[in-house]
């Protein structure tokens, strides 16, 4: 059974959809990646599995249970995690802090998820009582996944974790997202940055204008001429 | 020297302690509900005439009177956060400082109903001020009373902000309410704790004040504008900045009337309460915000 599935999704703001019968699914222990141009309604469906816009058809089923338009507060005491692409840390409170809203709806003891946490990241556990506003964007990017994971979520949802960043920390990030995954946490990660986001990804997906295109195994989609040609610039 | 610690420094902390107390609940509520709550003072009035009906009922002293005077006031402003502003909630935001406008209108003329219009002592009697320091201090008990009162309640307020979860919730919201909701924080939770620590700080401010002056119906009228050009100099959102705003517009309000220049006050004590005005009105064109880096109005 797939941990996270999409069943023929139209969403969007209002009456005019930007998702039109849009399906995919990610299995267990699996890099799911989403990639496609600016308004093809990457980032929309993140939102719309987290329920942050209405899904007027299709819908969306987190294991055996159905979630269609449940909403955030509630999806995420289900288990999913969704780290937005801005504004996914509390500047003014302390890492620590940050992690510590990140684990508000665990109802145990939530210290060793964040001695575990501190294991993974290791900067963080070393800039803990700074303010999260006072790292940089790499590093807020890893507070804001950090805080994520304190709930042992069944799937994390990345929007765009490496947009803004250098060169240097979208690698790191990269990297990251791996070793989350390795950890047993599947991701449904939406990115721009396509030939790095394929190279880690298990599987992945193209949508343009709202609908699925392609999909296919990270490398079959590396390979593939047409994505070449659309998003990995003219040498693939 | 002595005259001017004892008759113009002491005064403005115990008054700048009472604004930074009334402040707190003005920052707060504007960080987390994003609204200025012209309300504020009244409710800050209505919990002193309660605390006043306490002293009446039971003899208690004031000071202990008001403490279920502040759970009182907390649990009718749940019940007016219930009906005057949570329908408004992801309205625009002039709509519910309309409706604190009104609400303090109502409060106002509610409690000249019940108790009248008439000032009432809630410490009866004239406390003479006491020599401490071999003479060179003067201070009378009931100032010592608001200094403590105001220290405990301060760190009372730093433990709940930076050690309890509710706190840190509450400091999450003010940093970003949609982000809090995604994380799952309960934010109409926050924004009931926020109104109690709000209502309570406030009451604590109106009984001090009562008790170093009297109380009267137009005391949190009064209040208001000090109490917002101390939040925003201190930055609005930021408590340890209305804590700081308030004591400098207090402290500046009694220095204002000391004779820097000659032997007449350098401004008639009458006029002081436009040093609080002169102050948000300088700090708004020239620093909106604050001198904590608090959000812009």
């Amino acid at each position: 059974m797939s941990v996270l599935r999409l069943q023929d999704i139209d969403a969007g703001y209002g009456d005019s959809p930007i998702l039109r019968g849009v399906s995919l699914h990610v299995d267990p222990g699996e890099v799911v990646v989403v990639i496609g141009p600016n308004g093809a309604g990457k980032s929309t469906a993140l939102k719309a599995v987290f329920g942050l816009l209405n899904i007027t058809a299709g819908k969306v089923l987190l294991e055996d249970r159905e979630i269609t338009n449940t909403p955030p507060e509630r999806v995420v005491r289900q288990g999913v995690c969704y780290v937005p692409q801005t504004g996914n840390v509390f500047v003014s409170l302390t890492v620590q802090e940050n992690l510590e809203m990140g684990a508000y709806v665990r109802r145990d003891d939530w210290r060793p998820r964040l001695k575990e946490i501190y294991e993974m990241f290791p900067d963080l556990a070393e800039k803990r009582n700074q303010p999260a506003g006072s790292l940089s964007g790499g590093q807020r990017q890893m507070v804001a996944m950090g805080k994520a994971l304190m709930l042992d979520p069944r799937i994390l949802l990345l929007d765009e974790p490496t947009a803004g960043l250098s060169p240097r920390y979208r690698g790191e990030i990269f990297q990251t997202v791996k070793r989350i995954n390795a950890a047993g946490v599947p991701i449904l990660m939406v990115e721009q940055n396509a030939r790095q986001a394929l190279a880690i990804a298990d599987r992945a997906y193209v949508l343009v204008d709202g609908q699925n295109r392609h999909e296919g195994t990270g490398a079959q989609l590396l390979a593939d001429p047409e994505v070449a040609r659309m998003f990995l610039g003219a040498k693939g | 020297m002595w005259e001017f610690v004892n008759f113009y420094l002491i005064p403005g902390l115990v008054l700048g302690c009472i604004y930074a107390l009334g402040a707190l609940g003005i920052t707060l509520t504007f960080g987390i509900l994003r609204f200025a709550n012209f309300a504020h003072g009244e409710v800050m009035m209505l919990g002193t005439y309660l605390a006043l009906t306490m002293v009446w009922l039971f003899g208690l002293h004031p000071l202990l009177a008001a403490l279920p005077a502040m759970a009182l006031t907390a649990l009718l402003m749940l019940g007016l956060d219930r009906a005057f502003f949570r329908p408004f909630r992801s309205a625009p935001t002039i709509i519910s400082v309309i409706a604190s406008f009104g609400l303090m209108l109502m409060i106002r003329s509610a409690v000249q109903v019940i108790w009248g219009t008439q000032p009432r002592p809630i410490l009866p009697g004239v406390q003479r001020p006491q020599a401490w320091l071999d003479g060179a201090i003067l201070l009378a008990p009931k100032h010592v009373w608001i200094l403590l009162a105001t220290l405990a309640i301060m760190a009372a307020i730093h433990l709940l902000l930076t050690r309890t979860r509710i706190g840190k919730a509450m400091r999450a919201v003010a940093d970003s309410p949609e982000l809090a909701r995604l994380t799952g924080i309960p934010v109409e939770t926050v924004i009931r704790a926020t109104w109690v620590v709000a209502a309570a700080t406030a009451v604590a401010a109106g009984v001090m004040l009562a008790i170093d002056t009297q109380v009267e119906t137009m005391m949190g009228f009064k209040m208001l504008l000090p109490m917002f050009a101390a939040a925003i100099l201190g930055g609005i959102g930021r408590p340890f900045g209305a804590v700081a705003g308030g004591l400098v517009i207090g402290v500046a309000e009694e220095l204002s009337a000391y004779p820097w220049l000659g032997t007449a006050p350098l401004l008639n004590p009458a006029y002081k309460s436009g040093i609080a005005f002169a102050i948000m009105v300088a700090m708004l064109v020239w620093r909106p915000s604050g001198l904590f880096r608090g959000r812009v109005l």
